[in-house]
């Protein structure tokens, strides 16, 4: 299982889209930091400085969007990018018959493949993460507190988590899927189903199930609302992000956000509320990360399952 | 002393289709066997079956004194595959390809090394080691098939349709190549082809199979004067068209 897990993480950083889209990222990440960063600083001049500043580096939108939505968006890419073609590529190439009739069991191959997924994203994030974070260092200058590390900590193990998620799913497609071109097509489909049309299909499920019938009963907008909110957890990218907004934002403690604040008014709010400690945070977050994790887990054990009684033929 | 590969009543249905019916075999050490058969016919099942590689439904299998069934790893560390139709890493050199089968054969690095050494020259590719994969000949391609095999020392070698799509030249070559390993390294061989007169020519036993079963086993000789008479002369190729017409 190393040695796969070994060729395949040689594969991935040496792969040229994997760079590309890597390199964007980084490089998109960096300028919205920097812009976070000034907006922040300027807003910070002749202030006290209120707590858990440092954050406002990865939550504040900068010009157009804040860092942590931005990796809520690509993250999911880079995933489907490692996987699409983890095993459809081997059957085109002609070697997985070879693959498996070498001293290996069956599953080394996929579990050797997953495995390098999950720490080249392991790596690509925090080192990402790290970046950010020395160049917030250098253009605030403010230094994060213990506590804003471990949120921050906390983040990257939510984002590896989800990323992984779309890698496991973007496997499976790579085992269900002779062609190439279908399984990527399968996972950026479901991708954009998850990310952008959930707030609808939740919407649509609220109303099948809990219709408002009079729009001024207000115990009828509130249980369609809720069934709204709680079939939208069945997608991990709202899964990931009210997990991240919670954690980075030590102020929130509801999870759906009903007044839409601006930054100062958010940071002039905050003196008169205490912020929710690390563990609890922790505590709000568990559920969502469990899920996350759970979800990755399904898709593993299919690909693992279907993968294990498929019939391997060269052609 | 006992057979290197032996089956009884080795079966393995599609749903309704049976794919291999009732195959009783065995071949024995040194033997260079050729296993013939129209498409279809139920070769590759046979041959995936002897490697664990697929379940066979019914009968049983033994390879080097091993069920396949049961202790696939134990058979693949000492059986060569060639599947039909082979495919390498074509981003990788030759060399790499064989360091990866190398490592997944968990041979410790100096001999690794060593092995690839002998391996590529045995088959003629010494020169072209450091090339991309992806720029070689078909009969390159082929010949560093086997040198993949190679670096395992095998005790057995299964190749499927091992001269598949290769001129008259390359399918001597890789002939030679196969009758050598068997001579000189004691290796046994199994292969499969369509190519009658070369199988004559190289296999000291064939077993002919026609939609999943086994019709004829022998040497080409015994079969010769079983089908075609005792003064005809040994010719694969009219005894394949009897059975052929037959069934
Ligand atoms: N996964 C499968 N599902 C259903 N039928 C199958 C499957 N795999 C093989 N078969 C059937 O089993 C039969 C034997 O196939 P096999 O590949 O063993 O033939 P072969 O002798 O190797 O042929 P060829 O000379 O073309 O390589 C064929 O009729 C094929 O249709
Ligand atoms: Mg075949």
């Amino acid at each position: 299982m190393w040695t796969i897990c070994r060729k395949e993480l040689a594969d991935h950083f040496s792969s040229i889209r994997f760079l590309i889209l890597f390199c964007l990222i980084l490089m998109v990440a960096l300028v919205s930091t920097y812009m976070a960063a000034t907006s922040v600083r300027e807003a910070l001049e002749g202030m006290f400085k209120p707590s858990h500043v440092f954050l406002l580096l990865f939550t504040a939108p900068g010009k157009f969007f804040s860092l942590v939505q931005f990796i809520a968006f690509f993250g999911p890419l880079l995933g489907i990018i490692m996987g699409f073609d983890a095993i459809n590529r081997e059957r085109q190439h002609r070697t997985l018959a070879k693959l498996v009739s070498q001293p290996i069991f069956r599953d080394a191959v996929i579990n050797g493949k997953f495995l390098a997924g999950v720490i080249t994203v392991s790596i690509a994030v925090s080192s990402l993460i790290l970046l950010l974070t020395g160049m917030g260092l250098l253009t605030v200058g403010v230094v994060p507190g213990q506590e804003e590390i471990g949120r921050l900590v906390v983040y990257l193990i939510v984002s590896i988590a989800y990323v992984s998620f779309w890698l496991g799913l973007a496997i499976l497609f790579s085992i269900l899927f002779r062609s190439l071109a279908t399984s990527v097509l399968a996972s950026v489909a479901l991708w954009i189903f998850f990310s952008f049309f959930i707030g609808f299909a939740s919407d649509l499920v609220a109303d099948a199930l809990k219709p408002v019938r009079n729009s001024r009963d207000t115990e009828q907008i509130v249980a369609n609302r809720r069934v709204a909110d709680a079939a939208s957890l069945a997608s991990p990218a709202v899964l990931y992000s009210q997990a991240t907004s919670t954690i980075l934002d030590p102020y929130r403690r509801t999870r759906s956000n009903l007044v839409l604040t601006g930054m100062m008014e958010r940071l002039s709010l905050e003196r008169f509320r205490n912020p929710l400690p690390l563990d609890q945070s922790i505590l709000v977050v568990w559920p969502y990360l469990t899920s996350l994790l759970a979800l990755t887990l399904v898709c593993f054990g299919l690909s693992y399952v279907i993968f294990m009684r498929q019939e391997i033929r060269s052609v | 002393m006992p057979a290197i590969i032996q089956t009884e009543g080795l079966t393995r249905q599609y749903g309704r289709q049976t794919a291999v019916d009732g195959l009783s075999l065995e071949i024995n050490e040194q033997e260079i066997f050729g296993f013939l058969g129209p498409n279809g016919a139920g070769k590759t099942t046979t041959i995936l079956m002897l490697l664990g590689l697929t379940e066979p439904t019914g009968g049983r299998a033994r390879v080097l004194g091993v069920d396949p069934a049961h202790d696939p790893l134990q058979i693949k560390r000492q059986v060569g595959y060639l599947p039909e139709n082979v495919g390498f890493y074509d981003d990788l050199t030759g060399r790499e390809n064989l360091r990866y089968m190398a490592r997944l054969n968990q041979l410790p690095e100096s001999k690794a090394r060593e092995q690839i050494e002998t391996a590529l020259a045995t088959v003629g590719l010494n020169g072209e080691g450091d090339k991309l994969v992806g720029a070689y000949s078909r009969g390159m391609r082929q010949r560093l098939g086997i040198a993949e095999l190679l670096i395992k020392e095998p005790k057995l070698l299964i190749l499927d349709e091992p001269t598949l799509g290769l001129d008259p030249d390359g399918t001597n070559k890789m002939l030679d190549l196969i009758v050598s390993l068997s001579r000189d390294r004691g290796i046994t061989v199994m292969l499969s082809s369509h190519q009658l007169e070369q199988v004559q020519r190289i296999c000291s036993r064939v077993g002919i199979m026609i939609k999943g079963r086994l019709v004829a086993l022998g040497s080409v000789e015994e079969l010769a004067k079983r089908k075609l008479g005792d003064d005809a002369g040994p010719n694969l190729e009219e005894i394949y068209m009897r059975y052929f017409k037959e069934t």
